[in-house]
């Protein structure tokens, strides 16, 4: 092959992972994973962090029957690794007559972990206020629920938001995983376009628009951090 | 004597298998200051909290105005706002200034609109001198201005019966005569108190009775002048020199 270019080492870098042609013809789909993504972890965290808060309240009222069943929920979506729940819905459900697409289980499964981890956050959050807040608030009349949303949980958000957002980028950056079921998000796209053209450039492609998704809110959870390092009474 | 304001009837209270009040029975008629004196451990800041039910009493009745709050179909939270209650601790939120402090439970419980609520709270500030302080954060006042914002807290839902837990004992001695203070103009202008409290001085001057409480039980009762110049329990005796060191 005496005609083929010899190519540098950064040559063969770029050609690698910035070819230009590749990039030309792939970005487009990328953009589409991109949304995706987007449009999943949007859903996810608004869900998780709802239902976590949810259920982090009902654990609060004291039902024992109750706060066994969040237990037991939050420990178990918290051991299980992501990807198996994926799998065992996607391909196990069918069987018993539950067909989900390949996004809403992402979406259900993600939701349901975040919400684990973000119930056992607020739970902290909650239990780490002042017993004598709880206390002082029935004691002018406030009811169980009045005192929860006036008093305990508006100084619980502020301790477990930065945790919490740690934990949801975490979480939302698991939409990866809704590759191996044919979700088109960045990853899947990414990985297609690299078979199709033989090439790494797409994966490139692919790790800037997770940055561009995620980068923000990493920033964004360290200012959270800093600012809400809460000066005590 | 006049129907008494509040009403302890024969108030038990066990924490499993730990008896800690066994038996009170107290009259605070209204208008009149009880000072609640006692060991640590003597049951007196449970007795006080069974008061508004922070502490639900194993047996025994708790009247307000001759009704049970512990009855059966009464509105807890509507009785709550019938007593005051003061804790040692503050307990003021910190997420709040201070008219805020004052004004929840007058628009959530209450249900007054916002500008009536800061009209009301200001005017409670006002009755402890802190007015001025209203836009200030908790963390941003001492101990003794918080302590009478609580106080504020609690007076601005115009109650019957004002509860006292050791309201001076987490504040630096400097501190303790400002909140004495408030509390003087309370018994004053008439409000019923029942105080837990080491300051004997204050009992002497502003208490129309002094209760020494042990082992869950009334031990002595009378004038603060007769309980604290000639008390006639052997128990009483042996606190009164222990405090007086």
């Amino acid at each position: 092959m005496c005609g083929a270019k010899r190519m540098s080492p950064l040559e063969r870098f770029l050609d690698t992972f910035l070819n230009p042609r590749v990039i030309g013809k792939y970005w487009p789909d990328i953009l589409d994973g991109l949304i995706v993504t987007l449009e999943l972890a949007i859903a996810v965290v608004v869900t998780g962090i709802l239902v976590g808060l949810a259920l982090a309240c009902l654990r609060a009222v004291g039902i024992r029957a109750a706060n066994i069943a969040i237990v037991c929920f939050a420990d178990i979506l918290r051991s299980l690794p992501p990807l198996v729940l994926i799998l065992l819905i996607y391909f196990g459900f069918p069987n018993i007559g539950i067909v989900l697409s390949g996004p809403m289980v992402v979406y259900v499964v993600l939701s349901l972990v975040l919400a684990a981890f973000a119930e056992e956050i607020f739970w902290a959050g909650i239990t780490s206020v002042d017993k004598g807040q709880w206390e002082a608030a029935r004691s002018t009349g406030l009811g169980f629920a009045q005192t929860l949303g006036y008093v305990v949980l508006p100084q619980a958000v502020r301790l477990t938001l930065p945790p919490l957002a740690n934990r949801a980028i975490a979480i939302t950056k698991m939409t990866a995983l809704g590759t191996v079921i044919g979700v088109p998000e960045i990853l899947y796209q990414a990985t297609t376009a690299q078979s199709f053209s033989g090439n790494a450039s797409p994966l490139t492609l692919g790790a800037l628009a997770y940055l561009a998704l995620f980068l923000p809110f990493v920033v964004l959870a360290r200012w959270l951090e800093t600012r809400f390092a809460w000066r005590k009474a | 004597m006049k129907r008494p304001m509040l009403e302890i009837a024969g108030l038990f209270k066990a924490f499993g298998e730990n008896a800690i009040l066994n038996g009170i029975n107290l009259k605070v008629p209204t208008g009149e200051l009880v000072f609640v004196i006692g060991p640590s451990g003597s049951g007196k800041s449970t007795m006080l909290r069974c008061c508004n039910r922070l502490e639900e009493p194993t047996s025994g009745a708790i009247l307000i105005e001759g009704t049970d709050i512990c009855g059966l179909g009464v509105d807890i939270n509507a009785m709550r706002r019938k007593v005051g209650m003061v804790f040692q601790s503050f307990n003021l939120y910190p997420h709040l200034n201070v008219r805020s402090n004052v004004s929840l439970a007058l628009r959530k419980v209450l249900k007054l609109p916002r500008a009536e609520a800061d009209e009301r709270s200001m005017a409670a500030l006002d009755l402890v001198g802190l007015a001025q302080r209203a836009d200030f954060f908790p963390s941003q006042i001492s101990g003794g201005q918080q302590q009478r914002v609580a106080i504020a807290r609690a007076l601005a839902l115009e109650p019957k019966v004002m509860l006292f837990d050791e309201p001076t004992s987490a504040l630096d001695p400097e501190l303790v005569g400002s909140v004495l203070a408030v509390m003087r103009d309370l018994k004053a202008s008439g409000m019923t108190m029942l105080v837990v409290s080491h300051e004997m001085g204050f009992a002497r001057e502003a208490a129309d009775r002094v209760i020494f409480m042990d082992g869950g039980v009334i031990v002595e009762e009378g004038a603060p002048e007769a309980v604290f110049g000639a008390p006639k329990h052997e128990r009483t005796q042996a606190f009164l020199s222990r405090v007086r060191g």
